[in-house]
């Protein structure tokens, strides 16, 4: 009888709520959808990468970088992850702004970069020492070009949405992604594993998250006046 | 002019040679047990082949001074002899020059070449690419993992192409971008390179060997000394080639089993 009456009361709270969204429409790009990427299981160990031969690019590090295909955090967190609006409003498409991606201490910072299909992307070489950067690209055209250090930027850009892997012609060790978009909704996951995507309007959407090591998982998601929540969990395995 | 030729042949190699004998420009140290003989060869080598050049040089400048000379009746215009008698005596000169060295010298080849490795020698697998040397440990098992080149993958570190998840053995294999071995102590190294040719060069332990792509290939030494050593590739690889090196690093027997425990670690 009792559970009865709660079920009730909640059913009016709730369409009650329903209506009074209806009633007055939020503005429009208010609403987002935030989260967090964990994983189960036992996720791959993080390897120390030897950078003695390139001593410029190791004294920069005062304990020896790692691997970072599967980052994780404290908590079984995931970083590196990127999360987006695969469909649904998918926000500007043009960009004004570039983007800019670094070499320094022969690694790629960011270890994942985001842009958008037709951004303007600079490659910069920080260092002390020449840099082949090699982006495998399959759906783009693929390229590499050699950068001694103090050469200008790499001014260029990708014109098909798609994850590509980077790497260094002369320094097997670096590593990193870009990921090539349609939509400017997204979001990279830190250390603690949330992401944050702003500027949404209410409505359905279908999120996907991209972790380089585990591929892609989706969920639909619908976005209200606030935030919506979405969180994501892949299966780690040791090997 | 002729004169004057003959002056600066004589300087030139005079000046040349001293540079070997006083050993000006001379090999580094020699940490490596097969070590003497090779560079004992090397010796009788720059000798024979060095009283040659020696003399040969010496005799051009005589002829050069006879055949520049004003006064006709000293004055020298063809090769006593003929040009016949030389030529054949270059050849059958130069000839047992080389043979000899050979025949002497390998005794000193064949105990770096020849010469299985010791039983008990200290087995690493070395991974050569552009541009890197990479080490591989069986770690604690003793047994090193299969090579599967399908599954290389720089950027998670999996640099030999190793299957943990499938292979036992593969799991506790240590891969390092540094050559740590212990003093005193017989190395086996297998070479195996991911794409082109490299060497692995060492001047210390008086080893050159080529990495070939498909074929693996035993190398085995002593180190005779603690330190740090450079390991440089001298074969061209590409367009990193000046930047391919490595660091071999010989420890007591101590400090290297600590090492590899930190690294088992990892
Ligand atoms: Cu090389």
């Amino acid at each position: 009888m009792r559970m009865k009456f709660f079920a009730a009361l909640a059913l009016t709270v709730a369409m009650g709520s329903a209506l009074m969204v209806f009633a007055t429409p939020p503005p429009a790009g208010s609403g987002s959808i935030t989260g967090k990427v964990t994983y189960t299981g036992t996720p791959m160990k993080m390897k120390p990468i030897d950078m003695s031969k390139e001593p410029s690019c190791a004294k920069q590090h005062a304990t020896p970088i790692t691997t970072e295909n599967v980052a994780t955090g404290p908590g079984n967190t995931l970083q590196w992850v990127v999360v987006y609006i695969s469909a649904g409003d998918e926000g500007t498409t043009t960009a004004s702004q570039g983007v800019r991606y670094d070499q320094k201490g022969c690694q790629y910072l960011p270890h994942v970069l985001t842009m958008l299909a037709g951004q303007q992307l600079q490659i910069y070489n920080d260092d002390q020492t020449s840099h082949n950067i090699h982006p495998l690209a399959k759906v783009n055209q693929e390229w590499n070009k050699s950068q001694p250090p103090g050469s200008p930027p790499i001014d260029t850009k990708w014109d098909k949405p798609e994850f590509i892997a980077v790497k260094c012609n002369i320094h097997p060790w670096m590593h990193g992604y870009f990921a090539v978009l349609k939509t400017s909704h997204v979001s990279i996951t830190g250390e603690d594993g949330t992401f944050d995507i702003k500027g949404l309007s209410p409505g359905k959407y279908t999120v996907t998250a991209w972790q380089e090591q585990y591929g892609t998982k989706t969920q639909d998601v619908t976005v209200g006046a606030g935030a919506a929540t979405a969180n994501f969990v892949f299966t780690a395995t040791p090997y | 002019m002729g004169r004057l030729f003959a002056v600066v042949v004589t300087v030139i190699t005079l000046l040349s040679v001293s540079f070997f004998v006083m050993h000006t420009w001379w090999m580094p140290v020699d940490i490596s047990t097969t070590g003497p003989a090779i560079d004992h060869q090397l010796e009788e080598t720059m000798t024979g082949s060095g009283l040659l050049f020696l003399g040969g040089q010496l005799l051009l400048g005589l002829f050069v001074w006879q055949s520049s000379d004003k006064n006709p009746a000293r004055k020298i215009k063809i090769f006593p002899g003929g040009a016949n008698p030389l030529v054949a005596a270059a050849i059958i000169l130069v000839g047992i020059e080389i043979l000899t060295l050979t025949f002497v010298g390998s005794k000193a080849w064949a105990a770096v070449n020849l010469v299985p490795a010791a039983a008990d020698s200290l087995h690493i697998d070395v991974q050569a690419e552009q541009f890197a040397f990479y080490f591989r440990y069986a770690g604690p098992d003793g047994q090193f993992g299969g090579l599967h080149p399908d599954k290389i993958d720089d950027g998670s570190g999996n640099y030999f192409g190793l299957d943990p998840a499938n292979d036992v053995a593969a799991r506790d294999d240590v891969v390092v971008g540094s050559l740590v071995i212990p003093v005193n102590r017989p190395i086996l190294l297998t070479l195996h390179s991911k794409d082109v040719g490299h060497s692995f060069y060492v001047p210390e332990l008086r080893i050159q060997q080529d990495f070939v792509p498909g074929i693996e290939i035993p190398v085995h030494f002593t180190a005779t000394q603690t330190g740090k050593f450079e390991i440089v590739c001298t074969q061209l690889c590409g367009l990193g080639h000046y930047n391919m090196k490595a660091y071999l690093q010989v420890m007591s027997e101590a400090d290297y089993e600590q090492w590899l425990k930190g690294q088992e670690g990892q």
